[in-house]
């Protein structure tokens, strides 16, 4: 409880208290400015949809891919699963920064896969695939996919064969046996899976940075300038929390709709 | 110059590297302890030297021995004056950096430095004067300043060089690829607006920098930005990105875009440039025919750091054969008179090189950017917000 006091709770109000000052650095003084909240939103209101939208998108493909892989991995790795595992997260090996600047140099304007796509008429004779929202969503993508990878592991992992054995003992068909036995059963993993994607994706600013253009800006750019740059920290602490409190309620409505009974129930 | 490591090579591998931010001095391994422990000498007077200086600075931004790894100009002036330097390269970026020490110094407290390294052309430098945050130059230690360039001895935000002396200068200009553009590029304007170039530009996240070669551009003073002018400046660049003109905004990362061929065009900066053409010589960059930007990095005395002996190792690099060795190595603009002198035996490449000792009639196209604009927040929000963020 106190490390949580310490760390967690201490910040948050210190957070909160600077939220709420006024001023031009180094000199702000508290003064209970709750516009600072409406004028953050409503200047940067395009940049909070964006992040919203490519998290959305990124943790979406990312669960695509991912339930599939995991699926395999848990069913039929036999006993190589640890090595696929491995696999998944041996990009972690490299830092988060390379790994994106890696990506800017696949998708460079000169590279392989614009190459291959021009030759196949996917792009146009000048289009690209770098500094395009495209590439911003594949990076985040690409960068939590792991996160989303294990969790769903996990709770593969643990269901029992001896139940799908019954629902086909039951006629129930392979399809059938999988959406009313497996996928209940691996909702906490996909529930699980969906957060630890969503939350850090829709406040990365890397990706956004160096595959994107100031037109694929999204809200965690604009805090970390606010913070470093302009070191206008009232309405960078205000747009943290703003961006806090809009996650926890998309978490919310998300968990409702999956059904917390049933999360918890399946968990046990 | 082509085999070690350059700067830019440097940033953007430390940038790459993400953590790369206290690459310790090389030489400090031989006894330094603690540093200075400066608040306690707050006498500017006195004349003893310090046991150790501890002094911050960019990545590659002195001479290094490439077997060694020393810095050969640093060795000897520990030589001579028995001071230890602790050399510090941990200054990736001036707003970063500044947020480091600002915690301590507004507090009153040391941030044990005696000499810091920061860009004119951020406002940090004008910004801690006015805060009380710098300590004096003790300029009887200082009579090398003689040597100091006359363009740069009464900068506006420091008319009499009271608190800082500057460490390199760079020219911003526009740099390019003339095998993609096609020919020669010397307007900011056709950089803005040709339709050939569209996606392929980048200009600098440097308030200065961008606002600066754009203000020149329109006909306007970047060193008295008037409201007018700004909102000039503002609305062409705006433009230019909703266009898609302009694929990105950039801290020294354009290198290697340029070097790729992902970038044909961009604001770029002279000493960068210097250092990519040694792998890629097709490379070009020209200040703009409507004017560049200059900017120098100047070395301070934070609050609390010995004055005396700072100025003393400052005293030291404004001979014009220690700033030689500096220049040989580093490739930006050096403040000292004579050291293009200095160097023409050792590397006469270097000393006929006007990205590094520019023309006269380059420097009298050059501006500085309005210190005030730079520190003014409604100019900083409004950039900020042009730029992405």
């Amino acid at each position: 409880m106190a490390w949580l006091l310490l760390f967690f709770v201490v910040p948050m109000v210190y957070l909160a208290k600077m939220s709420l000052e006024q001023g031009f650095f180094p000199l702000f003084t508290f003064s209970w400015a709750w516009s600072n909240f409406s004028d953050a939103v409503s200047a940067y209101r395009p940049q909070f949809v964006r992040s919203i939208e490519y998290a959305g998108i990124a943790t979406a493909v990312a669960l695509a891919i991912s339930y599939p892989l995991a699926y395999w991995i848990a069913f039929r790795g036999g006993r190589w699963k640890n090595l696929f595992l491995l696999l998944v997260i041996a990009p972690f090996f490299v830092t988060y920064l390379i790994r994106t600047l890696a990506w800017e140099t696949i998708l460079s304007d000169n590279g392989v896969v614009v190459g291959l796509l021009r030759d196949v008429h996917i792009l146009g004779a000048d289009g690209r695939l770098l500094a395009t929202s495209a590439a911003v969503i594949a990076g985040i993508t690409y960068n939590f996919l792991p996160f989303m990878v294990l969790p769903l592991y996990v709770s593969l992992e643990q269901v029992d064969p001896r139940l799908i054995e019954a629902a086909s003992d039951l006629y129930a068909n392979r399809v059938v046996s999988f959406a009313r036995v497996t996928l209940p059963l691996s909702l906490p993993g996909v529930f699980a899976g969906v957060l630890l994607t969503f939350i850090p994706a829709a406040g990365d600013f890397i990706n956004a940075q160096l595959l994107g253009t100031p037109r694929q800006y999204m809200i965690g750019n604009v805090i970390q300038s606010q913070f470093l740059s302009l070191r206008n920290y009232p309405t960078a602490a205000a747009l943290s929390f703003v961006l806090m409190g809009s996650i926890l309620v998309l978490v919310m409505i998300f968990a409702r709709s999956l059904g917390t009974d049933r999360l918890t129930g399946a968990g046990a | 110059m082509s085999e070690h490591l350059t700067r830019g090579d440097f940033l953007r591998r430390a940038a790459a590297g993400g953590s790369i931010l206290t690459v310790p001095g090389l030489l400090a391994a031989c006894g330094g302890s603690s540093g200075t422990k400066g608040a306690a000498t707050t006498a500017a007077a006195s004349r003893t030297l310090p046991k150790t200086i501890v002094w911050s600075n960019w990545p590659l931004y002195i001479d290094v021995n490439d077997k060694t790894k020393a810095h050969p100009s640093l060795a000897q002036f520990e030589k001579k004056f028995g001071v230890n330097v602790r050399y510090i390269e941990d200054i990736n970026d001036n707003d970063s950096f500044f947020g480091k020490i600002e915690g301590p110094l507004s507090q009153g407290q040391s941030v044990d430095r005696d000499v810091i390294v920061l860009t004119d052309a951020s406002g940090l430098p004008a910004r801690m004067i006015e805060l009380g945050w710098l300590e004096k130059l003790n300029k009887s230690a200082i009579p090398n300043m003689k040597n100091l360039e006359s363009v740069q001895q009464h900068p506006g935000w420091d008319p009499n060089r009271e608190y800082s002396l500057p460490w390199q200068s760079g020219m911003t200009g526009i740099g390019y690829d003339p095998a993609k553009v096609g020919g020669e590029i010397n307007s900011v304007t056709e950089l803005l607006t040709n339709p050939k170039l569209k996606g392929k530009v980048t200009l600098l996240t440097e308030f200065g920098d961008t606002m600066g070669l754009v203000m020149a551009a329109n006909g306007d003073d970047p060193s008295k930005v008037t409201p007018a002018a700004f909102d000039r400046a503002e609305k062409m660049i705006k433009k230019a990105v909703d266009s898609g003109q302009v694929r990105q905004f950039t801290g020294n990362d354009y290198a290697p875009l340029l070097a790729k061929g992902d970038v044909w065009a961009c604001f770029a900066w002279s000493g960068d440039m210097v250092q990519l053409q040694a792998d890629h010589p097709g490379l070009k960059w020209v200040l703009p025919k409507t004017g560049g930007m200059i900017w120098t990095d100047n070395m301070l005395i934070p609050k609390g750091g010995n004055a005396y002996g700072a100025s003393v190792l400052m005293n030291w690099f404004y001979q014009p054969q220690i700033m030689a060795e500096v220049e040989d190595y580093v490739n930006y603009l050096s403040p000292v008179v004579g050291t293009a002198k200095a160097l023409e035996k050792k590397d006469p490449a270097v000393a006929k090189n006007p990205l590094i000792f520019p023309t006269k009639a380059m420097l009298a196209n050059v501006h500085q950017i309005d210190a005030k604009a730079v520190n003014n927040p409604k100019y900083k929000q409004r950039f900020q917000k042009l730029i992405g963020g």
